[in-house]
Formats: structure tokens, C-alpha cells, sequence
């Protein structure tokens, strides 16, 4: 580890430490000295209840979804090569919320875990899917265009669903769901997502040497006496693992999962494999901050995180992407 | 000497076409075999199906003695580096990490001493430590050869590998891959300029349509009916200076021997 990268993990850790702080102090209802000061003392006290069982368990869960993202976006990056690549670009969300989505509608979300493991089904297709096509077409921009196809169908057959449905309230749900957003969350929330990113992180960490490797392209990597084909499919699980656990708890959050590791990859100095763990504790950060923003905004209504993150991700990716066209023109 | 590569009436189809042939190839250790032949002569299939990445339908490929389908991918890499035609990196790495690439199971200090060594070797040790996308494709070229180098594969299976370089740096990778021939390595190079060619290889492989057309040590493969024949080259070869030079006009007729009358006839 080099020592930019090092600074930059130590750096991305206190900033994270200070950010979830900040979100666990702030919020809707303001407090006074006293008020915090009971909140640490008294756990049975109001503004304990506050801070302990609805802002904190909300910033971790968003830290984990953002963490989550981040990861993703980087494993897919790396995999496909491609600056480009994203859970949300390539039609993983999409799939992941295709799935959630079908499951609320079915009537499931009263069993407990059918809805998260419905976003991870639809995660992991849309992995198999884009490995099935990867391995066959070898263009980034033609897989680009896959995902965007497949995106679009999955976001297609969301509306259908909603068309289709009999309940409007199974629809809200599903709508409110599909804006994404971290708001309620509990601790059982966090106990679900965390493994997960964890289960996540732990595959990817094995699939990094890989990732460096494809670097080189394809059938380099295929000739360097590294087990490819079982370090692609650890990176695949990993991702889908991730984008999946990050749509079932939070819905679809956009942005991240690209803006993420382009945020911390001059840091590595490109490399795929040391970009993993700075990208998702940039995504973490990301995602606690911009919750924290939403929260704050004063609106009649909460903004969606979702919504939040695409309104100021948004333009701030076009600017990323300004600066870093230069090295995509390889 | 022993047969290190060997390939014996092998067949392999992309697209429907046959890309090689019948092939019968054999490289010892110690031997700089240049492959040469029109473009779409299945040079490159030739050097692809030795890195185990072309599979053959007739057949068999060996390395070492051993069918290549038989072997885990870390025996394959133990015995055979593959430098392919396409340069693109997809990040900015610096050279010294793409250098490293070629030795992924040692730990990141032998690594790195292991890749600087390479880079050195192909005078490219002022590169280490700038990024691939900052550098000219000449360079980047170089950089990925110091990643084969440093594999310390038994053979080297190198597609076009002066492609793009300067006059000088030619002459210097060529030198390198002779050199490492002479110190026991196998090396399979595809190459476009006769010329050097038979400058520095051993021997020459020419090939056209997937088959082997000549293999010999290079004034006998490079013949001016070969050259006639395969590269519809009217040619004869002078000695130089430094190494036989080719004088070559086109043949103004296809390869395939349907005379045209040239323009103006």
C-alpha cells in the first residue's frame, strides 16, 4: 500500500467518524446542551430514544449502503474495465428492485427476508447476465449499451408491475421504496445489510488480485497463471452481493456506486485492486453526508435520498468525468 | 536443445475460417522463431493457440511434452508468457505495477524488483514510475514486453512485438528477444519486417492461409519464390552492412496468381 493510499484510508475513516457523529447529533428535532448531555446519560430519556434508536441506526444503515455501492462500483469497474461500469448503469439496481418490487406486490413483505432475497435474485441475474455477455462481446461500449438495455427493461417491467397491480398501496410502497431512501431504518436493518457488505467486501479482497490483472485485458489475464474464471465469479458474487443487500434495505440509490471510486482512484494511482476498500468507505462517506443534507433541507416533505443523491451526484459526476476524460482515451 | 513448443496437424476455425491449417510447428529452447506472412495468414492464431488462448479442433498442442488442454493455468504460465497485439491498459498505472503484473505469486517486493529489473532490461527503467496513460504507445509497448520478461516463462510467445516502436527500439527489443534465445529461452515472435527477421531469428516460419508455406533457417525460408508466391512481392535480397536488406516491388498481381495487367501496361 502506498502512502497516498494509506493517508487517503485514514483520512476517508476520520472523515466517516465525524460525518455519522454529525448525523447522530443533528436533525429534524433540534437539542439543546442539556438535552444531548441526558441523551448520553439517560437511556430511557427522549432524546436518547432520538439518538440511539432512529438517527443513529439511519446512519449506519446509510453508512453500509453507501459502503455497499462504493464497493460495487469498483468491483464492476475493475471486472468490466470500464470507467463507466456502475450497479446502476449496467441494470443491476434495476434488476435488484425488479425483484423487490415483484415481491411486494406478491404479497411476500409480510415474510421476513422474502423481499431482501427477491433484490438479491434479481442482482445476481443481472451479474450472470452481463458475465454471460461480457464474455462473449469484448467492447466496453457494447456492454455499456447492454446494461442500459437491460436497465431500461427491468424499469419497464417495475412500471408494468405497477400497471398491473390491483393494491395501490402495495404501489406506494413500491414506489416510495423505488425513490430510495434510509428513513426508519433500524438496527434489524443494519443486522441484515451488514453481513452482507462484509460477506461482499471479504470476496472482492480475494478477487483483487484478478481485478489488477484484467488491467491488462482479457486474454492476458487468462495467460498469467491466475485462476481467472474463479476470481471473476468471486468478483461477480461480490457485487451482486453488495448491490443486492444495498437495494433490499435502502431501495435504489444511484450515483454512488460510479461517482465513488472515481473519487479516490488517482489516490491508488489506478490500481483496480487497492481501489476496492478506499472506494467504499467513499461511498459510506457520500452516502451518511448526503442523508444527512436531505434530512436537513427544510421541505414539507423529506426528500428521498435517491432523489437527493441523482440531484447533486448527477452534475458532480459530469465534472468527474470532464476531468477524467483524458485517461479513459487509452 | 529439446522441443519445447510443438504443434502437429492442427486445426482451428474463427468464424468459419480455417486459421490454421494442418500446422505442424516445432520451437526448441534456445531458438528465436519469427513468424511471418500476409496479414490474416494466422500468425497470430499460430501464437494464440501456444498461449492456450485459440483452442484447436485436430490435432494437439504441446508445451514441454505435455498437451496444453492438460495443464492448470499456473503450469501454462510457468511455461509460456503471451504478449498480445492489443496495447491497451484500461487505468493509469504506473509501469512498474504493469511490469509487477507479470509475476503475481511472488510478494510485492520481489515483484517489483523483478519488474524494474525487466524494465531495465528493455532500457525502460525511467519509466517505472509514470503512469501508462501518460506515455506514447511506443513506450506503453516496451512496458507491456518488461511484463512478459518478468514472467520468467520458459518460452516467450511475443504477436508483433516491435509494431509501433521506433527504428532504434526495433533493433533493441529485437536484440533482447535474440538474447534471451540465446540464454535458453524458446521465442515465438510474429513479425511483419523480413528484413529483421531474418536478421535475428534462427529461423523463420512463413505462413499463408494457416499453413506453413516454409520453415527454415531464413535465407532458405525467405526465398524469392516464397516471397514471390506468398507476399506477391517481386524481391531479391542484398547484403548490407548490418544484415541482408530486402529489395522488394510489388508483384501487381493478387497472391493468388490471377495475373492483372498493372496500369498503364
Amino acid at each position: 500500500m502506498s502512502g497516498a493510499a494509506g493517508r487517503l484510508i485514514l483520512i476517508l475513516a476520520l472523515a466517516i467518524a465525524a460525518a455519522t457523529a454529525l448525523a447522530v447529533l443533528f436533525g429534524e428535532s433540534a437539542f439543546d446542551a442539556g438535552q444531548l448531555a441526558q441523551a448520553f446519560t439517560d437511556p430511557s430519556s427522549g432524546p436518547a430514544e432520538v439518538l440511539w434508536a432512529v438517527r443513529a441506526p439511519r446512519a449506519v444503515t446509510a453508512l453500509m449502503v453507501g459502503a455497499a455501492l462504493g464497493l460495487s462500483g469498483a468491483v464492476m469497474q475493475g471486472l468490466l474495465r470500464n470507467p463507466l461500469a456502475d450497479p446502476g448503469v449496467l441494470g443491476v439496481s434495476a434488476l435488484a428492485a425488479l425483484g423487490a418490487a415483484l415481491a411486494i406486490v406478491l404479497g411476500w413483505a409480510a415474510l421476513p427476508g422474502a423481499v431482501e432475497v427477491a433484490a438479491l435474485a434479481g442482482a445476481g441475474l443481472a451479474g450472470g447476465l452481463l458475465v454471460l455477455f461480457s464474455a462473449r462481446v469484448r467492447s466496453p461500449e457494447a456492454l455499456i449499451l447492454f446494461g442500459v438495455a437491460v436497465s431500461s427493461f427491468a424499469g419497464a417491467a417495475t412500471a408494468l408491475i405497477f400497471n398491473l397491480s390491483p393494491s395501490p398501496i402495495a404501489t406506494a410502497e413500491v414506489m416510495g421504496w423505488l425513490l430510495g431512501s434510509v428513513e426508519n431504518r433500524s438496527w434489524i436493518d443494519v443486522a441484515w445489510v451488514s453481513p452482507a457488505v462484509l460477506a461482499s467486501a471479504a470476496l472482492s479482497a480475494f478477487a483483487a488480485p484478478g481485478l489488477r490483472m484484467l488491467s491488462l485485458g482479457e486474454e492476458t489475464a487468462r495467460t498469467s497463471g491466475l485462476p481467472m474464471a474463479r476470481l471473476r465469479l468471486m468478483a461477480l458474487l461480490a457485487a451482486a452481493l453488495a448491490t443486492g443487500a444495498a437495494v433490499a434495505v435502502a431501495g435504489v440509490i444511484g450515483f454512488v456506486g460510479l461517482a465513488a471510486p472515481h473519487l479516490v482512484r488517482t489516490a491508488v494511482r489506478g490500481d483496480p485492486g487497492r481501489l476496492l476498500l478506499p472506494s467504499a468507505l467513499a461511498g459510506g462517506l457520500m452516502l451518511v453526508l448526503a442523508d444527512l443534507l436531505a434530512r436537513m433541507t427544510p421541505t414539507d416533505q423529506e426528500l428521498k435520498l435517491g432523489v437527493f443523491t441523482a440531484l447533486v451526484g448527477a452534475p458532480l459526476f459530469a465534472l468527474i468525468a470532464w476531468r477524467a476524460a483524458r485517461e479513459w482515451r487509452l | 536443445m529439446t522441443p519445447f513448443l510443438t504443434m502437429w496437424d492442427a486445426e482451428s476455425r474463427l468464424g468459419g475460417r480455417l486459421v490454421l491449417d494442418a500446422t505442424d510447428v516445432l520451437v526448441e529452447t534456445g531458438e528465436f522463431v519469427a513468424v511471418v506472412g500476409p496479414n490474416g495468414a494466422g500468425k497470430s492464431s499460430l501464437i494464440r493457440a501456444f498461449a492456450g488462448l485459440l483452442p484447436v479442433t485436430g490435432g494437439i498442442v504441446r508445451l514441454k511434452g505435455d498437451d496444453i488442454r492438460t495443464l492448470s493455468p499456473r503450469e501454462r504460465a510457468e511455461r509460456v508468457a503471451y504478449l498480445p497485439q492489443e496495447r491497451r491498459i484500461a487505468w493509469n498505472l504506473p509501469a512498474i505495477e504493469v511490469a509487477a503484473l507479470g509475476a503475481p505469486f511472488l510478494a510485492v517486493e520481489a515483484a517489483h524488483e523483478r519488474a524494474l529489473k525487466a524494465l531495465a532490461e528493455i532500457e525502460a527503467a525511467h519509466l517505472a514510475d509514470r503512469g501508462v496513460a501518460e506515455m506514447s504507445g511506443g513506450e506503453r509497448a516496451r512496458v507491456l514486453l518488461a511484463r512478459a520478461f518478468a514472467t520468467n516463462a520458459q518460452a516467450l510467445l511475443v504477436d508483433e512485438p516491435i509494431a509501433g516502436l521506433d527504428p532504434d527500439a526495433q533493433l533493441m527489443v529485437l536484440e533482447r528477444l535474440r538474447a534471451r534465445a540465446d540464454a535458453g529461452q524458446a521465442v515465438l515472435a510474429s513479425l511483419h519486417d523480413l528484413p529483421l527477421a531474418a536478421r535475428f531469428a534462427h529461423r523463420v516460419l512463413v505462413m499463408e492461409h494457416g499453413r506453413v508455406a516454409a520453415d527454415a533457417a531464413p535465407p532458405q525460408a525467405l526465398t524469392p519464390e516464397i516471397l514471390q508466391r506468398v507476399f506477391g512481392l517481386s524481391a531479391q535480397w542484398i547484403d548490407g552492412p548490418d544484415g541482408p536488406l530486402l529489395s522488394a516491388g510489388r508483384r501487381h498481381s493478387p497472391p493468388d496468381g490471377s495475373t492483372t495487367e498493372p496500369p498503364g501496361a
